[in-house]
């Protein structure tokens, strides 16, 4: 970056910085300080650290990583005390407004004005947003009432507002199904929650504990074809839709309601790598990375939602460690030495996570995969194929696109790959 | 007599018909493993759910979250909120805390869930 001597002077340099400190965030940024970095800085928008837990105040939260059922806060508030112990530096309240390539990075804040960072490397921990109403086309006046779930989320659990009375439910991903049973708890009426595939991506959990112990119904295969309404929404109409996903005539409902959540998916947020020309994969609208979270670009690493949506915060900080521990290993000068190979998508997969996988000269270490399945697979098996040649398998009794698919490849795998292209495939 | 449920352990999602005979379960079919028979013998004689929901803080803009220290019976969900709409507390309050004791007669406090201040 050019710079006048007088700004130069300004520049402050850290040695690992982190955009985020929501669970990605401080899972990344704990890893970093154990594995020995003094120098860290975490940059979070918000005034609160702990990213969209602090919003999901149901539970189910930590399983795998506490081995006991939390409710988002509790989760949070784990890292955010870890955070504090080790005396983290956090600034909170500060957007970042600018990386490039060569880890210079613009932010500002309230409090102190512009801020200009030089580092060492970056972790992008920016998370992801909800899709909005502008992107489904779904015809109808712009009257008030429609909110993301997650909007109305925040409206009820952190603000304590009611968005409205009777409801609608677009989408059946698991916070869409959260907020029907939280809006019935809170005395609203949800009469239906639609989902425009023939399956639902929630979790069975949340079908039966947010839907069916309601008697809310869920039309699978069904869309909102109409949004209707002057000021404030007055009602929705829902129709069937056919293999292609276009409404049948003949099959509409009308439902009178004041409120229409959608939960219609997420997608990472990811200006910020875009403006440091990472390069991006248009399956996971993440960044390309290799097994250990770095970008396409030396020093920048990314992990949690903004890298991949997942489906488990526990899975989210357990990325995040390994994030956070090879962004200390590369400002320590720890060199990662040998050759790469691509990790594809074969039938069945979508978004394989890392897309690339070091084959060290040294020693390996076993690498954890992860895709989300095209489709529904029943007594399938997830094939790793180097060419011809299967190198590692895994059998399930099912796949759907709602939980994300895991499986590890041992060093002596890794070590046996013989460079070319390696595609991950199911077969039923 | 006979319920059909989808078990809830996995993403399979097993469709169980569960004979229930005197308050007691009978016979499971349709399950593919055996966390299938104990989830059904939960949920078909005393089914059991967490309450997560936020109280009113005295004196403050914003709720406190709160949550059932342990499962509590179904039926009781809705007497629970109820319980929780009336129940107001003041800071500061801290995770774990108590606000509400025996909620329902259920013998489960209701605890905090955050901190404010």
């Amino acid at each position: 970056m050019n710079l006048s001597p007088e700004l130069r002077s300004q520049v402050m340099y850290v040695d690992v910085l982190i955009v985020g400190a929501g669970p990605a965030g401080m899972a990344a940024a704990i890893a970093a300080r154990e594995a020995g970095v003094d120098n860290l800085l975490v940059l979070e928008r918000e005034q609160n650290m702990g990213g969209i837990l602090r919003q999901c105040i149901h539970n189910g939260f930590g399983l795998h990583r506490f081995k006991e059922e939390l409710t988002g806060p509790e989760y949070a508030q784990r890292d955010i005390d870890k955070v504090k112990e080790l005396g983290i530096e956090v600034r909170t309240g500060t957007t970042v407004l600018s990386i490039d390539e060569d880890r210079f990075v613009t932010a500002i804040s309230r409090d102190k004005g512009v801020q200009m960072f030089e580092a060492g490397a970056i972790i992008l921990a920016m998370g992801c947003r909800e899709r909005p109403r502008g992107a489904l086309a779904t015809p109808g006046t712009r009257c008030a009432g429609v909110y993301s779930a997650g909007t109305a989320q925040k409206f009820v659990n952190l603000e304590g507002y009611m968005p409205g009375k009777r409801c609608v439910i677009l989408g059946s991903g698991d916070i869409g199904l959260i907020m029907a049973r939280r809006m019935t708890l809170q005395g609203a009426k949800v009469l239906a929650c639609v989902e425009l595939m023939p399956y639902s991506s929630g979790l069975n959990r949340n079908i039966v504990q947010c839907l069916q112990d309601y008697d809310i119904p869920l039309y699978l295969s069904h869309t909102v074809i109409d949004i209707e309404g002057k000021e404030r929404l007055s009602g929705v109409t829902v129709a069937q839709v056919d293999a292609n996903r276009q409404p049948i005539p003949g099959t509409e409902k009308h439902f009178d309601c004041d409120t229409l959540l959608l939960s219609v998916g997420l997608i990472p947020e990811n200006e910020l790598t875009e403006m440091a020309h990472v390069e991006m994969s248009a399956l996971t609208a993440g960044a390309i990375v290799d097994d250990s979270l770095q970008t396409s670009k030396e020093g920048i690493f990314a992990c949690g939602n903004v890298l991949h949506v997942h489906d488990l915060v526990d899975f989210v900080s357990a990325e995040s460690f390994k994030a956070g521990k090879a962004a200390a290993e590369y400002v320590q000068g720890k060199k990662r030495v040998g050759k790469y190979v691509n990790l594809k998508d074969g039938n069945g997969v979508r978004g394989v996570v890392p897309q690339k996988l070091l084959v060290p000269e040294g020693e390996a270490e076993t690498v954890q995969i992860m895709f989300r399945p095209a489709g529904v697979y029943k007594n399938a098996t997830v094939r790793v194929m180097d060419g011809d040649r299967e190198v590692a398998r895994l059998k399930k009794l099912i796949f759907t696109p709602g939980e994300m698919a895991e499986l590890n490849l041992k060093p002596e795998v890794i070590k046996g790959l013989s460079g070319g292209d390696v595609t991950i495939q199911i077969e039923q | 007599m006979e319920q059909q449920i989808t078990c809830i352990n996995c993403p399979v999602g097993c469709r169980m018909t569960v004979t229930v005979e005197d308050g007691k379960v009978t016979n499971v079919t349709g399950n593919t493993c055996k966390r299938g028979v104990a989830y059904a013998e939960q949920e078909c004689v005393a089914p059991q759910r967490m309450v997560t929901a936020v109280i009113t803080v005295a004196d403050r803009k914003t709720p406190v979250s709160v949550k059932t220290r342990t499962p509590i019976p179904k039926v009781k969900i809705f007497e629970c909120m109820k319980q929780l709409a009336n129940t107001e507390v003041k800071a500061p309050v801290h995770m774990g805390d108590v606000v509400c004791a025996n909620v329902c007669g259920t013998g489960v406090d209701v605890i905090a869930t955050k901190t404010v201040e």
